[in-house]
């Protein structure tokens, strides 16, 4: 083996990778809000929408889920510019993130939605609440309960899906990554310190998660 | 003299995108196929392995599992020509694949073995089966059956991610794509076409894994 390895640089420009991983965060997590968002809707428009926003949602689901994120992010980022609409690096990421946690969520929600039996609802408005009271009060907080684990799941797998900023020219913790790798050559060392840099937030995801959820649903160990 | 920068579409593009198409199966069936080998025989360390070995297996794949998949293949890419040994794009995206493949497998396969209850395989060993005898004829179909599903659900996301080896320069379905949006600045309808194909591929096999689970359940 006849390589040297340069960790210096890596080491130099450690500050404003370590930046670009708090735009990583932030556009992971808003994605993540935004695709709670879309995903109740189309949950709701799937099981009891009118027809036009029950295959609307349909499509979003299955196109989200059935193809690859990379190719979304390029359909928000090329594919509508050929109608004139051209959108800024952060906002493709964004949007594209947020389509595709919504496709997900969705389903997860569905499944939530259905595993709350329609009985307790009907418990809830005999006791004399309103449906707002007896969804926000005794529906939302099960449905809650049980997608929690795989919404946190989502938004890790949000962190790792916005390294796809690198390709579309967006300078997250990865796209940050490639600069510095690019101006030096020294590839490998800066990548390996970015997979690390990548372990210990989707480490910390998972343990803050842990926190809420125990704090929340006075779990232990899920 | 004219120079034209951009051609338009022809129908001779269709083919390079079957071509391309074709490209992404075969990356992802490599990977697929050797990830899922792997992946059983990790899954099993996990589940056997003593503990030395299954929680140090285990910290390894989850690491796997913990990176995005464009950083490894970045990485490893990186790597192989250090130690000597520089691969071409194919092969280099397959094995990083195969083994994001395994952890992912890894995890279904322990899972697969746990679902078996102890009592079957207690009686199993006690009708004077071996261990691979009882792990063979009793543990396989009735664990296989429970994760199949999931493991359907694995092979779909990792053709999906395929699409990632593209940064390796390998031309898949997207990097296709991509080379003929530059020739032709039509993306809407190549990116159209495009995703028609990762939908043809996955979605039948995702109904196929959803058929399957709800036949098994009942």
């Amino acid at each position: 083996m006849d390589y040297n390895f340069h960790w210096r640089p890596v080491f130099r420009s450690l500050p404003d990778i370590l930046e670009a991983a708090t735009k990583t965060l932030e556009v992971s997590i808003l994605s993540i809000f935004l695709g709670i968002a879309f995903g109740v809707l189309l949950a709701v428009a799937k099981m009891n929408g009118p027809r036009p926003a029950r295959w609307l949602a349909i499509s979003w689901i299955e196109l989200a889920r059935n193809t690859p994120a990379l190719f979304q992010l390029f359909f928000f980022g090329f594919g509508l510019g050929a109608f004139g609409i051209h959108f800024s690096p952060y906002m493709i990421i964004l949007l594209g993130l947020t389509f595709n946690n919504a496709g997900y969520l969705a389903e997860t929600f569905k499944g939530g939605f259905n595993a709350v039996p329609p009985t307790q609802l009907r418990a809830a408005r005999s006791l004399g609440m309103t449906p707002v009271q007896a969804y926000v009060r005794i529906v939302m907080p099960q449905v809650f309960k049980i997608v929690y684990h795989p919404m946190t799941n989502q938004l890790v797998w949000a962190v790792l899906m916005s390294s796809l900023g690198m390709l579309v020219g967006f300078r997250e913790l990865s796209g940050e990554t490639q600069f510095f790798a690019s101006k030096t050559f020294r590839i490998f060392e800066y990548f390996a310190v970015t997979a690390v840099i990548y372990y210990v937030i989707v480490k910390f995801i998972l343990g803050v998660s842990r926190l809420i959820a125990w704090r929340a649903f006075r779990w232990g160990d899920t | 003299m004219e120079i034209k920068f951009f051609t338009g579409l022809q129908f001779s593009d269709l083919g390079f995108l079957g071509e391309a198409a074709l490209k992404t199966l075969m990356v992802s069936g490599v990977a697929i196929g050797a990830g899922t080998l792997l992946g059983i025989l990790f899954g099993w360390i996990l589940y056997q392995g003593r503990w030395v070995a299954a929680a140090s297996l285990g910290l390894v794949l989850d690491a796997f599992r913990s990176v995005p998949l464009i950083i490894q293949l970045v990485l490893f890419f990186n790597l192989f020509p250090i130690l000597g040994l520089p691969l071409e794009p194919f092969t280099a995206g397959a094995i990083v694949l195969a083994f994001y493949t395994s952890a992912l497998v890894a995890s279904i396969v322990q899972g697969g073995i746990e679902a078996v209850e102890k009592p079957m395989r207690r009686a199993a060993r006690s009708l004077g089966m071996s261990y691979w005898q009882d792990m063979i004829y009793v543990v396989w179909p009735i664990g296989l059956r429970a994760v199949f599903p999931s493991w359907v659900g694995v092979a779909l996301s990792v053709i999906k991610d395929s699409a990632l080896v593209s940064v390796l320069g390998y031309v898949e379905l997207l990097r296709a794509s991509q080379i003929l949006m530059t020739r032709t600045q039509e993306p809407f309808i190549i990116l159209s076409v495009v995703g028609a194909i990762y939908f043809a591929i996955s979605f039948p096999l995702g109904l196929y894994g959803q058929h399957l689970e709800k036949k098994w359940s009942s």
